[in-house]
């Protein structure tokens, strides 16, 4: 049913720092790389080495520009930006399913595509505003981000592993993985200390994801015993032959 | 929003079929269309061929069309399962209206209940159509109240055009159907107007800043450089831009051969009448055809999705 469930009390999903986060795409990879084989595989590429090559990913990494160097703009800055879906807990993507394949699980708020219900009609990736939902032209169905279903609950991998790909593999700890409906968690905490925030709150889908906020620049540097500004190491009154290349070099 | 083909036949061509079978109902129900078996086939024939077409039409999209059936069971929470539903709902009292018409030649009385029920279940199936639409905050140029009263308008004034035509052709001419026509024509224009003249001056709810919480506010935020270098589903789908003169272009197109011409032939029509309001009338069918195919790739090629602010866009 595409009706949603009951908000669940358990409401897993990422935080993801865009402070320290570095845009090198690793996480998209990784997850390209899991996925491919995992829940939703395939994520079909077509013509992968042809002009108009084309593919199915779960992750997408975009590099923004914030303000600009004139005063008062915050000071010009390069934010990278992974996307992915956020397991919003009012999934319009989901209520809008003509076929029941799309669902939001009750026992931890994660939204998945049942393929063999979707009948490939694309209104789910038109309701989502954040692009979570890619179609397999191939497979002729929609895909999306598991949350990597298939390695949180995995037995099979050792405890430490058993995060999404793409924050096993972010090699600067940008991502965060854990359970946003319990305020004591480590995410809930890390998103109370740095104002962690959803994405156009203003559409109402109320995201699970939280993205934290770059840090403010810092304006002054820090004291190292340098002079606050070099002295010329010539005194404009020399004479003689420094005087005359001086003279030549101040033309 | 790309505007793809079968689905602009499948609204276009449904509308139309829904609004001519809307307008048989009401007509015959007043008693102001007599049941002739022949002008019934064609008219029956022309609204549920019509119907039939657009609900094909909007299977070829489909990834799956062989597992279309499952789109009815979601209709609790989905308009486009509402849609499915009713649209096939509608067939059962269409059908038997159109048998008691043609083959009995009744069409009052139980006959005309029937017409009204599957006057209403039509009526229902344009407000699904419209309500996929208007019902996706993502796209805010569909998420208002002029969606609806467009796909209704739109829909019985092309219905209207083939009834005015029909019973023209088959010599049952009716000052009323001309007039009710005339009429539902300048109100689908009014609304067609307003709809124009709203997403045009509603300043758009969402910005690269909401869209990555970015720049407290105040900073400008642009895209500096996409994930990736070829376009991928979301760009191809939701990417679709038109240009600013272009699209006035074809306001203009589409105002003129889907609401000012057909508007004054079947005028022309009503004031004629014989064979030049035959020939007026006809004339109208493939113009409103026409104006009403442009106007609907417009309503997709204007549309502005909220994903696209991750590629670029500076607002939707």
């Amino acid at each position: 049913m595409t009706d949603l469930p009951p908000p669940p009390a358990k409401r897993l999903g990422l935080v993801i720092d865009l402070d320290i986060c570095v845009g090198c795409h690793a996480c998209a990879v990784n997850c390209k790389e899991w996925n491919t084989g995992g829940a939703m595989a395939p994520l079909t590429d077509t013509n992968p080495y042809g002009a108009d090559m084309s593919g199915v990913w779960f992750n997408r990494i975009h590099s923004f520009e914030v303000g600009t160097d004139s005063p008062g703009n915050g000071g010009g800055r390069t934010v990278h930006f992974p996307r992915s879906c956020l397991h919003c807990a009012e999934p319009a993507c989901v209520t809008v399913c003509p076929t029941g394949a799309s669902y939001k699980r009750a026992e931890d708020g994660i939204v998945l595509v049942d393929e063999d219900l979707c009948i490939g009609c694309k209104l789910c990736s038109w309701a989502c505003p954040y692009g979570a939902r890619e179609y397999d032209d191939d497979v002729g169905v929609m895909k999306k981000c598991t949350l990597c279903i298939d390695r949180i609950y995995n037995e099979n991998l050792e405890a430490v592993e058993r995060v999404p790909a793409c924050v096993s593999t972010c090699p600067v700890t940008a991502r965060h993985f854990g359970d946003l409906g319990d305020p004591t968690s480590e995410v809930s905490r890390l998103v109370a200390e740095r104002g962690g925030y959803d994405l156009m709150p203003e559409l109402g889908f109320q995201p699970t994801n939280k993205y934290l906020p770059p840090r403010p620049h810092k304006t002054a540097a820090g004291c190292t015993g340098a002079p606050a500004a070099l002295t010329a190491t010539l005194e404009p009154s020399a004479t003689g032959l420094l005087g005359w290349v001086d003279k030549i070099l101040s033309r | 929003m790309h505007p793809a083909l079968s689905v602009i036949l499948f609204t276009t061509a449904s509308g139309a079929g829904y609004g001519l079978l809307i307008l048989l109902a009401v007509f015959a129900a007043l008693g102001l269309l007599p049941a002739y078996p022949g002008f019934g086939v064609a008219a029956f024939g022309i609204a549920l061929g019509l119907v039939s077409f657009g609900l094909a039409a909007s299977t070829f999209h489909l990834g799956h069309p062989e597992r279309a059936w499952r789109a009815f069971s979601q209709w609790r929470s989905s308009w486009l399962s509402r849609e499915g539903v009713a649209s096939v709902a509608t067939y059962l009292p269409a059908l038997g209206f159109a048998f008691g018409w043609v083959w009995l030649g009744e069409q009052r009385g139980g006959w005309a209940a029937l017409g009204l029920l599957a006057a209403l279940s039509a009526l229902a199936t344009l407000v699904c159509t419209g309500m996929i639409y208007a019902s996706l905050p993502t796209i805010q140029r569909w998420h208002n109240g002029w969606v609806v009263p467009n796909y209704l308008a739109l829909g019985g004034m092309s219905g209207a055009v083939l009834l005015d035509c029909l019973t023209r052709l088959f010599g049952l001419p009716s000052p009323a159907i001309g007039t009710v026509t005339v009429v539902l024509i300048a109100l689908a224009a009014v609304l067609k107007l307003g709809y124009w003249r709203h997403i045009d001056t509603t300043a758009a709810a969402s910005t690269p800043a909401t869209a990555t919480g970015l720049g407290g506010g105040t900073a400008p935020v642009r895209l500096l450089e996409a994930p990736h270098t070829e376009d991928n589903y979301l760009m191809r789908e939701m990417g679709f831009r038109i240009a600013r003169k272009h699209a006035a272009k074809l306001r203009r197109i589409a105002l003129a051969a889907g609401f000012a011409a057909p508007f004054a032939l079947i005028l022309l029509a009503l004031l004629l009448g014989g064979v030049p309001g035959v020939i007026a009338s006809t004339l109208a069918v493939p113009v409103v055809a026409l104006g009403v195919v442009i106007e609907r790739w417009l309503f997709f090629a204007e549309a502005r999705h909220t994903v696209m602010l991750y590629y670029g866009a500076t607002a939707a």
